[in-house]
């Protein structure tokens, strides 16, 4: 007898972290420089809206596309931080974290033998998300020259007849890369030539060190072609809340508010009144964050400078991406060696996806003192190998 | 930088100035100029060690002293003031609002100790009026640090 099972779904590859996951799941005593989370904990007051939501008895279904006031309270964030007017009833979805809008967001859009535009290294659910809403994605290998940003040439190269949507993941993970104004104003007027629609996931937009994160969707005729996604994850530490959104032009935010309301029902209440807190009143725990984030980026980079270490100097994100191709090993080999030998897990740059072969992700959302560590053995283990 | 090095600082004042420099981005004489400046204009008032003398075999008592004066004339509280914060067994001197005037902490090796304190020196000073000694029975939390937090990373070792 045979399972049934979808073709699509048991061909899926599964994420190349996970292998990795259970190799340093079985080390006890290695340091980890390898989630994607924020280390701070949810501010408290952020918490304590929660939890007075629940106190009122705040445990019912929201309406499908969200609280009304946390979608005004969206409108108002985006409003303030990028200049765009979205409106709350019609053009804004408050999804089970930006995966969720991701995953809809297609789903909304594409129609079979649709190409959709996957820079890489990229997050990891792009590729398979697309697969799943029947798209073919087609992948722009981004490099390590050009900063990991996406250049003109190689989106056009990438362009067909058939390609819908160009996904833009920037602030970048794994990259750390950022895109900023100038870059972002090359790459819509293509899109606007060659009427390509944008999913831009902004998730890590609060976080950038270079001056102010600017939207595809705030440049002249992008906002009625993009898609933007954020949340509330990296910004305010709320991974767990599992708490995004996704604003854009009506008609397709209520179709992906369709699909919403069928898969989803609503995104978790109390995580809704929490997050109208946080938008109103975080922005001070988030520029502490990003302070502090931005310490360790710096200690890393002079870490990766008195070592040697080749790395692009990212201004996104809490990433790092340092090339180890000096070594001669792909990236799944030297990290597995960086862990049985200095217990440090950190994650092989190809993971996601080819163009990150070379290359190791390390994340800074740990404390100083854990990277301090980390840094004395990453030196100890390069030298080591460079001797060898 | 002078809000980012003050906030390092004052959480960690024995990390080293290479670390400081690297973390602000700046040069290290940047750093160390500014410290100076710092500690010339008493912004930086002192490197202190927060202590847990609990865990010791040292005895220490601390207690916090509400007091009511009568303020001077010209002088207001600062004269009174003066008059407390000057007894070296003092550590802290408050100018409060509300029921009281001033907050007056106090470390001692004994409950006796900080009695003979408050009868012998303190309430028979000019112009004090009352006193309310509370003694501290447990610190959980002190300068901002949790005392007996144990740091445990909740998260998955390995996250996309």
């Amino acid at each position: 007898m045979s399972v049934p099972l979808n073709e699509t779904v048991k061909n899926l590859k599964p994420s190349g972290i996970r292998k990795f996951f259970d190799l340093v799941s079985e080390m006890k005593d290695a340091i980890s420089l390898g989630v994607g989370e924020p280390d701070f904990d949810t501010p408290w007051h952020i918490r304590d809206e929660g939890i007075y939501s629940l106190e009122r008895g705040k445990t019912f279904y929201t309406s499908n596309a969200g609280l009304k006031e946390l979608r005004e309270e969206i409108c108002n964030y985006q409003k303030r931080t990028q200049g765009i007017e979205y409106k709350p009833l019609s053009e804004v979805l408050v999804t089970v974290g930006g995966s969720e809008a991701i995953d809809i967001g297609l789903r909304a859009m594409i129609n079979p033998d649709d190409e959709v535009i996957i820079p890489q290294p990229a997050y990891v659910s792009y590729y398979p998300c697309a697969l799943l809403a029947g798209a073919k994605p087609v992948i722009i290998n981004l490099k390590a020259e050009n900063d990991f940003r996406l250049t003109a040439e190689e989106l056009l190269n990438a362009i067909t007849e058939k390609t819908k949507v160009l996904i833009l993941p920037f602030p970048n993970n794994p990259t750390g890369a950022i895109m900023e104004k100038e870059d972002l104003e090359k790459i819509a007027k293509i899109c606007i030539e060659k009427d390509i629609y944008v999913l831009s996931d902004e998730i890590y937009s609060a976080l950038t060190y270079k001056g102010k994160h600017t939207s595809i969707a705030s440049l002249d005729g992008m906002k009625e072609r993009t898609i933007l996604i954020n949340g509330f994850s990296k910004a305010y530490a709320m991974t767990g809340w599992r708490l995004g959104y996704a604003c854009g032009p009506a008609d397709i935010i209520k179709q992906m508010t369709k699909i919403h309301q069928f898969a989803i029902m609503c995104a978790p209440t109390t995580s809704q009144y929490a997050a109208i807190e946080a938008l109103k009143n975080g922005d001070d725990d988030v520029r502490l964050m990003r302070g502090a984030y931005n310490q360790r980026r710096r200690f890393l980079m002079n870490a990766f400078r008195e070592m040697g270490l080749e790395c692009f100097e990212p201004y996104g994100a809490f990433y790092v991406f340092p090339c180890i191709k000096e070594f001669g090993m792909t990236s799944e080999e030297f990290a597995t060696k960086f862990l049985e030998e200095e217990r440090v897990a950190a994650v092989p740059g190809s993971a996601f996806g080819e163009s990150g072969e070379g290359y190791l992700r390390i994340s800074y959302a740990y404390s100083i003192e854990n990277l301090k560590e980390a840094m004395t053995r990453l030196a100890r283990f390069v030298n080591k190998l460079r001797n060898n | 930088m002078r809000e980012e090095l003050l906030s390092i600082i004052e959480k960690n004042s024995r990390i080293d100035l290479k670390e400081l420099a690297v973390r602000l981005g700046k040069e290290e004489i940047d750093i160390v100029n500014e410290l100076q400046k710092l500690e010339d204009e008493r912004i930086i008032c002192g490197y202190h060690t927060l202590v847990n003398w609990e865990k010791t075999s040292i005895e220490k008592v601390t207690a916090l002293i509400e007091v009511k004066v009568t303020p001077q004339r010209g002088k207001g509280f600062d004269r009174i003031a003066s008059r407390i914060y000057n007894y070296p067994e003092v550590r802290d001197v408050y100018l409060i609002s509300g029921g009281f005037d001033l907050l007056v902490t106090l470390e001692e090796k004994s409950l006796k100790d900080i009695a003979m304190f408050v009868s012998e020196k303190l309430s028979t000073l000019d112009s004090i009026i009352s006193t309310g000694t509370h003694f501290i029975l447990k610190k959980y939390k002190d300068h901002g640090t949790i005392i007996d937090e144990h740091i445990k990373d909740e998260r998955e070792v390995v996250t996309p």
